[in-house]
């Protein structure tokens, strides 16, 4: 995809956007039946359920939804690394969780202001994403600031995910937004929820050697072309198929 | 802004008075979805519906009912279109809205200028302590309740307890 005038730029654009939606929808779908507790494989698949919308809208501004969502390879998905992180145990869900929708949040308020051809969608997603937000820092300060087994385990989470935290703030084509300035923005958010969960900021590099993150430019992690399989599986053995 | 005709003001009011396939005892007027009804030509309707959440599932089933209404009221060809913007709130559900909410059985939301999770204190379930203005029950009446879930059996709604009458029940959270 070489992109050269401004249509194919929001089209960069929209893939970028409704393929982070997407993937992490599937994501938090795989906890169906897998949840904690019954509320919480409630919240989680409305948070998905969510995505799922914002990925519809997004993915239609590219293309046809299903034939993006269901046909395309590995190397054609445009996500963050950071949103196909397998699930891992409960704590890695909400590191995830709340990494993401602080930047979706800040990146739909920003879109939703600027008036682009993102707008109106980002002006939903913000509200939306607000509660996604709240119910990863909620959960945050619950287990961060719980027992010493809790802390523990969210500690590793927030640490094994750091590195794929940079590539969230490379410039995405098609989007007119200050990526500096989302970024210190974004850290100081993090920062901040963290240390009322009596947690670190973790240590390591988020961006150059030893981070992580290409998935914009399509190169992706191992555990994401399972993924793909079980989510492309039905589409693609039988084609057609409808309800 | 084109005046609209007596008939696309009856057809509005036709398409408001479809229920919601979710909530069967509010209308889509009173939920304040149905944005506009325009006429293409004497028997073509063209409706702007508005989703509640974006992931809402309940629009399609919505779409098909409008469609059906407004051609059994001699409507020949009716599209719905989708329209984002200006992003649905909740506060565009009417007073009557929210009263029949009430009835139902499912705490109305709030009304207020900007919309998002209103901030919490935390505690091991208690969470209204830092709450300006209280979720009543919809049983019972009392202010006392707390929150169990942000989310409850659909996206819209958040999952309480009355610490009163003790019963469980929904809250059509603020958006």
């Amino acid at each position: 995809m070489t992109a050269t005038g401004p249509a194919t730029a929001s089209v960069t654009a929209a893939l970028a956007l409704g393929d982070d939606a997407l993937v992490l929808s599937h994501r938090l779908g795989e906890w169906a039946g897998h949840a904690p507790a019954l509320e919480e494989e409630v919240a989680l698949a409305n948070i998905a359920l969510d995505l799922l919308g914002q990925a519809r809208v997004l993915l239609s501004l590219a293309g046809d939804e299903d034939e993006l969502a269901y046909l395309r390879e590995e190397r054609a998905f445009r996500n963050l690394q950071l949103v196909e992180q397998p699930n891992g145990d409960f704590a890695h869900t909400i590191a995830r969780q709340l990494y993401f929708s602080t930047y979706q949040h800040l990146l739909h308020a920003e879109l939703a202001a600027g008036g682009g051809p993102f707008a109106p969608l980002a002006a939903k997603a913000v509200k939306e994403v607000a509660y996604h937000r709240d119910h990863a820092e909620q959960w945050t300060l619950r287990l961060g600031d719980g027992t010493e087994t809790s802390h523990e385990r969210m500690r590793r989470a927030y640490a094994a995910l750091w590195r794929y935290t940079g590539e969230m703030f490379q410039p995405v084509e098609g989007l007119d937004v200050d990526w500096p300035a989302l970024e210190s923005r974004w850290l100081e958010s993090v920062t901040e929820v963290l240390g009322r969960a009596t947690l670190s900021v973790p240590e390591g590099p988020r961006t150059g050697a030893w981070s992580a993150g290409a998935g914009r430019q399509g190169i992706h992690t191992e555990p994401f072309g399972r993924m793909l399989a079980e989510m492309q599986h039905l589409h693609r053995s039988h084609p057609g198929a409808s309800w | 802004m084109v005046t609209a005709t007596a008939l696309e003001a009856e057809l509005l009011e036709l398409a408001g008075s479809v229920p919601d396939p979710e909530l069967p005892v509010l209308t889509l007027h009173e939920l304040g979805v149905v944005r506009a009804v325009r006429l293409r030509d004497a028997d073509t309707a063209e409706v702007d519906l508005t989703p509640t959440y974006t992931g809402c599932p309940a629009i399609e089933a919505m779409s098909l009912d409008i469609e059906r209404v407004l051609r059994e009221h001699g409507m020949r060809e009716v599209t719905v279109r989708t329209v984002l913007s200006p992003a649905w709130s909740t506060d565009d559900i009417s007073p009557e809205g929210r009263r029949k909410l009430r009835e139902f059985g499912i705490a109305p939301p709030r009304v207020r200028g900007s919309s998002g999770p209103v901030p919490l204190a935390l505690g091991p379930t208690r969470t209204q302590a830092a709450e300006t203005e209280p979720v009543h029950c919809p049983h019972c009446g009392a202010a006392d309740t707390e929150l169990l879930s942000r989310f409850s059996s659909t996206a819209c709604k958040a999952l309480r307890r009355c610490l009163s009458c003790r019963e469980p029940f929904d809250h059509f959270k603020e958006l």
